[in-house]
């Protein structure tokens, strides 16, 4: 995620008529009556935690990419797109794609016949206790950390584009989320997130319409770009043969090694956030299309974040600053610029409608959050650690109590980041610490049955305290990235693309050593965990046109056809 | 079970309303200073409209059905 710093001058940026009121008030009143209205269907464990495992592809998949659809995403990227260009484009390709159709073919057949609640509980199935405490407890802490770190960042995003209170937004927010999921449990979240993935696409569509129209096309857009810019920022991929031919300062090895085969597929793989969409699903085809139904609309995506960054950088009169700039001159900074654009071009409704898909998108991230913590906590913490003989009702009271207090604690985190604003690049920082790691130990359990128990937690930990060190390092001594991203000219984001790849090497690397040393499970304790030892679930005699290995593979197509096109 | 695409289509169609709403009274009673750019697109009136359609349509396919 790119962090939206919490230290800018508050001046708003649009005026709401009483129309957008209404539309904002509206879009409460429909989320608080779905939750009341699914309150009934949360009695089980499997209907609090798991939804029922009733979801269809359509839900499931749009679920899965919305959870990942924040607002802060949306403006991160939007402000990454005006100063890197269209190379941002790269977190929605490269970056997402693979790893989602990967998800779909290879991981979700083991996730989904182990029946498992939750990846920490698929590690505790093939590594044992152990790995799941450590990802369990590292995961849940960070997650409900995230979830304030994002609340205090949109409330801030609130004041500066709406001048509203930043206690009324974390407050209205936040009670809004812990009560839809409070009722409804993963159900209520999950159809919460489908309905903000269409007020999203509705409410920022219209950006890059108009925004094209007033361009002059796609081809006058690049001209006007490349006038006001550089030719660099309209190529995906011919100015990453080197770190100093990009604005970005990376090259191709971080892109497609560090950030395409590790951070991505860290992300989206092993991220009980997105990966509990899919495990709802309600038949193995479907957990398979979901992934592949969420990579389609994510291609779709650029389209209402990147754009809206290239039209900015095209059509904006006033040129927009970083945020340590903007803080300090007044100047609107490149975060500014979807909300920028959305002024610029939205009158009365329209404007209500694209601020409720900010509001949506956030909150459509933060019942994420929490509903990942609730289930981590009760059934990876809670029950295997401090109670394992309650009832299925104590456990399900365990999720609503647990709910609750998620979104006391990521309140008071916000609380906790609006006082020591550096709080929050730490807590954004060490998250990232454990994706890489725990792809490497999830992958390398999946497809390697000789990795043991052992192996499994002691390259989980070696791989998260080399990404720990090279992150210190990097922050004691800057001129260190040199050395991490293996290039005088590489800049931030390199940083986080080689210190993944080189923190998953690590994982792998102790995970094999470890694991040759010490004793192999049994094959048939890994029934059902290993590919090998298991019989990957047939979709069923379904015709081509319903198969996900056929709707991944356009998928795979029309993703090489953008990548060329936009070279 | 109401069908979540039911809750999607009463959003898409009250929003639609709203914003073709907003924008007929603007087509109206054109402001003197709009305040956007493209003003004379008049985009929330058929941005609206289109929501409003899309909105009915998921409405009325996907309506809770009695026994």
């Amino acid at each position: 995620m790119m962090p939206l710093l919490a230290i800018a001058v508050p001046a708003r940026l649009v005026h709401l008529a009483p129309v957008d009121v209404v539309i904002v008030v509206f879009y409460f009143v429909l989320v608080l009556s779905i939750g009341w209205y699914l309150k009934g269907r949360a009695n089980t464990g499997e209907d609090f935690f798991m939804a029922g495992r009733e979801m269809t592809a359509w839900v499931a998949g749009l679920s899965f990419l919305s959870a990942n659809l924040g607002a802060l995403e949306l403006m991160g990227w939007a402000g990454s797109a005006y100063q890197y260009g269209i190379l941002a484009t790269h977190w929605y390709w490269i970056g997402a794609i693979p790893a989602m159709l990967f998800l779909a073919l290879v991981m979700m057949p083991f996730y989904y016949i182990s029946k498992t609640h939750s990846v920490p509980g698929y590690l505790k199935l093939r590594f044992g206790e152990s790995s799941r405490a450590l990802s369990a407890v590292s995961f849940a802490f960070m997650t409900v950390l995230m979830s304030g770190v994002n609340m205090f960042a949109m409330a801030k995003v609130m004041q500066i584009v709406l001048g509203w209170d930043i206690n009324f937004s974390i407050w209205v927010s936040s009670l809004t989320v812990g009560i839809y999921v409070t009722l409804g449990g993963l159900r209520s979240a999950i159809f919460n997130e489908v309905l903000q993935f269409f007020l999203i696409w509705a409410g920022a569509l219209l950006i890059p319409i108009l925004g094209l129209y007033e361009a002059g096309g796609w081809t006058n857009l690049k001209v006007l770009i490349t006038h006001r810019a550089s030719e660099q920022y309209v190529h995906l991929w011919s100015g990453l043969g080197s770190f100093g031919n990009n604005p970005m300062g990376i090259n191709w090895v971080g892109i497609v090694f560090g950030l395409g085969a590790v951070i991505s597929m860290g992300y989206w793989t092993t991220d009980f956030l997105v990966v509990q969409r899919i495990l709802a699903a309600k038949d193995i085809r479907s957990a398979e299309m979901a992934p592949i139904i969420g990579a389609g609309f994510k291609m779709l995506v650029p389209v209402i974040v990147i754009l809206p960054g290239l039209l900015g950088l095209a059509v904006l009169p006033e040129k927009l600053m970083p945020e340590s700039v903007a803080a300090i001159t007044g100047a609107h900074s490149y975060n500014d610029v979807l909300p920028l654009m959305l002024a610029r071009y939205c009158g009365p409704g329209l404007l209500g409608l694209g601020v409720t898909a900010l509001i949506a998108g956030f909150m459509s991230g933060m019942a994420g959050n929490v509903s990942a913590f609730t289930t981590v906590w009760t059934c990876d913490i809670y029950r295997p650690l401090f109670n394992s003989k309650g009832s299925d009702r104590h456990y399900v009271n365990m999720g609503r109590w647990t709910t609750i207090i998620g979104v006391l604690i990521s309140v008071g985190t916000a609380y906790l980041v609006m006082q020591f604003a550096s709080i929050m690049d730490y807590v954004q920082a060490l998250f990232s610490f454990f994706i890489a790691p725990l792809f490497g130990t999830v992958v390398l359990g999946m497809l390697w049955k000789r990795a043991t128990g052992s192996g499994g937690f002691w390259g989980l930990l070696c791989g998260t305290l080399s990404s720990i060190g090279m992150w210190v390092w990097v922050k004691v001594d800057p001129t260190a990235l040199r050395y991490v991203a293996l290039s005088p000219h590489a800049k931030a984001l390199a940083q986080d693309m080689f210190q993944a790849l080189w923190s998953f090497i690590a994982c792998v690397v102790v995970t094999v050593v470890v694991s040759l040393a010490t004793k192999p499970i049994p094959d048939n304790e890994l029934t059902g965990l290993v590919y090998g030892l298991t019989e990957v679930p047939s979709v069923g005699d379904v015709p081509l046109y319903q198969k996900p290995f056929f709707w991944a593979a356009v998928v795979t197509v029309v993703f090489l056809v953008l990548n060329i096109i936009f070279w | 079970m109401i069908s979540i695409w039911f809750f999607i289509g009463i959003s898409l169609a009250v929003n639609g309303a709203l914003i073709l709403a907003a924008g007929i009274y603007q087509l109206v009673n054109p402001p003197a200073n709009p305040g956007i750019v493209l003003f004379s697109l008049h985009a929330n009136v058929w941005w609206g409209a289109v929501l409003l359609a899309i909105g009915l349509i998921y409405c009325l396919k996907f309506a809770p059905r009695h026994a």
